[in-house]
């Protein structure tokens, strides 16, 4: 049975079980989610899965009402006419930058080059932060495992999230500056927000009652 | 041979545009009976005629230089062109005016978005016509215009771009922390909206922009504008009405009542507008006005998926 009408964006990997958790005080059906790791679709209890980067897209088309995500994705894409309706508390996490372990390279780039470059996810993220803090930065946008590129020497640092940092430190990497923290966010769409306010209102009432 | 055209844009062909013309001729219905003068402005204006209109509007994509060096953009709205029409060729006319249009106007993309760069509006401008009556005025038309597109699952969004800063006067909320806070409840962000209002101990900072619904949300003295309009709309239009307390539109010279068009077989809004009673003295004649437009592909895209 889905919550009030509402269809969800769900979003698979870090954030799925704090996300299934929360759906099911809610009400709504998971077992099914739980069981499938596969299926993306699951019409009945009216949810869908996803790469948490693709949660504001479809709750912004909508073709889901409601999402969870990051902050971090929200920030990255700010152009996404969503609404953000309530900061649900899991997931934290930090956008770092970092850099390879002892003399740090990317100060030194700074200092004898004017520029350094950067890896990351989040090219907007990393650019707003080394604009606004009068950085000169190169940033290079990849797709898979950040930490490589330092260690390459295809950057001087990286931008990126991290939970607990343990992968950082395993590749040599570490903490330069805290840029921003993130923790899950519920999204809705802003036609959804209008006609199915009654459900939505529902929805985070009971997210806030419960101080979930 | 393929020979690509600009992202954004777009061929129309006979299947689709006989479709369109539907849509457009029942409108155009509409507005002739209801006394709405046809008009059309250059696509092309001076940079300096948008910038007078309003700094985000002429933020145009497009510009370019003429033979002299002056710099031309493409209209990104009917509006402000036809505040300038207002001004220039109807300098002491009796009031109120109706002028309605179907026009292109354009606007820049982000990439990768399936966003229009030209986009088909059709809509009215009732000016000299001050609110309530007049904003009824234009809502019955707009709930006909609808109609004759042959929609049926549509509501309308009814805010007020004044509510919200009146809001922040009453509670007294200083200067400094306004820009913030307005540019919270603009981006939708309402977790930034709770962490920027929490420190004046006003729950209705952020309780307020969250009421949507019928005259039930209404109540608080910053609401009574909305009342007024809605005394005024015939039960047909009153039944459409969604009142969304938190309702901004992205454009700047609006002063009073906003609106926007939903249907639930689509994921974004159909179309809006709302009062600009400063708009049309920045052009020389200082009258009230309202209006508004609907995007008529998205209206297209709607009825289609109403199965229609």
């Amino acid at each position: 049975m889905s919550l009030g009408g509402l269809t969800i964006a769900v979003p698979r990997g870090a954030l799925l079980g704090d996300t299934l958790d929360l759906l099911d005080r809610l009400g709504a059906d998971t077992a099914e989610v739980r069981a499938n790791d596969r299926k993306l679709l699951f019409e009945d209890a009216g949810l869908v899965t996803m790469r948490p980067s693709d949660v504001p897209t479809y709750v912004e088309a909508g073709a889901a009402d409601l999402g969870v995500t990051g902050k971090d994705v929200l920030a990255e894409h700010p152009e996404r006419d969503v609404y953000e309706l309530l900061d649900l508390g899991f997931g934290p996490c930090r956008m770092v930058f970092a850099t390879v372990a002892g003399e740090d390279r990317a100060a030194e780039a700074l200092r004898r080059l004017g520029v350094m470059r950067v890896a990351t996810k989040y090219p907007r993220i990393a650019a707003a932060f080394f604009e606004r803090t009068g950085r000169q930065a190169e940033i290079v946008e990849v797709k898979g495992s950040v930490e490589l590129a330092p260690l390459t020497g295809l950057v001087h640092g990286i931008v990126d999230l991290t939970a607990t940092g343990t992968t950082l430190r395993e590749n040599g990497l570490v903490i330069r500056e805290e840029i921003a923290a993130s923790t899950a966010r519920l999204i809705a769409n802003p036609v959804a927000h209008k006609l199915k306010a009654a459900a939505i209102d529902d929805v985070v009432a009971r997210i806030r009652d419960r101080g979930a | 041979m393929i020979h690509p055209i600009p992202s954004g844009t777009r061929d129309v062909l006979p299947d689709e545009m006989r479709e369109l013309r539907a849509i457009t001729e029942g409108i155009r219905g509409v507005f002739s009976g209801r006394g709405y003068g046809e008009l059309a402005t250059p696509a092309l204006e001076h940079e300096d005629v948008l910038v007078r209109g309003d700094a985000a509007a002429a933020d145009a994509a497009y510009r370019l230089f003429d033979e002299r060096g002056k710099v031309l953009v493409l209209r990104s709205d009917m509006t402000i062109p036809i505040a300038r029409v207002v001004a220039t060729r109807y300098p002491a006319a009796e009031t109120p005016l109706r002028f309605c249009y179907f026009a292109h106007a354009y606007r820049s993309v982000q990439p990768q978005r399936g966003q229009p760069r030209e986009m088909l509006q059709a809509g009215v401008e009732l000016i000299g016509a001050p609110g309530p009556e007049g904003t009824a005025e234009a809502l019955i038309v707009l709930c006909e215009a609808l109609e004759a597109a042959g929609l049926e699952n549509w509501r309308i969004g009814l805010g007020d771009a004044s509510l919200y800063p009146r809001l922040l006067d009453r509670i007294g909320v200083p200067d400094g922390a306004r820009a913030q806070i307005l540019h919270e409840l603009v981006t939708r962000d309402y977790v930034g909206l709770e962490r920027e209002v929490e420190r004046f101990g006003a729950p209705e900072l952020l309780e307020l922009p969250e009421r949507r619904g019928g005259t039930e949300v209404l109540g608080a003295p910053e609401t009574v504008q909305l009342a007024a309009v809605h005394a005024l709309l015939p039960e047909a239009v009153a039944g459409r009405v969604i009142f969304d307390l938190g309702l901004t539109r992205s454009l700047g010279y609006y002063t009073g009542a906003v609106f926007e068009v939903y249907d639930a077989a689509l994921g974004t809004p159909i179309g809006g507008g709302g009062r600009y009673d400063d708009l049309l003295g920045r052009f020389g004649r200082e009258l009230p006005a309202c209006g508004w437009a609907l995007d008529v592909e998205r209206l297209h895209a709607a009825r289609v998926g109403e199965g229609g």
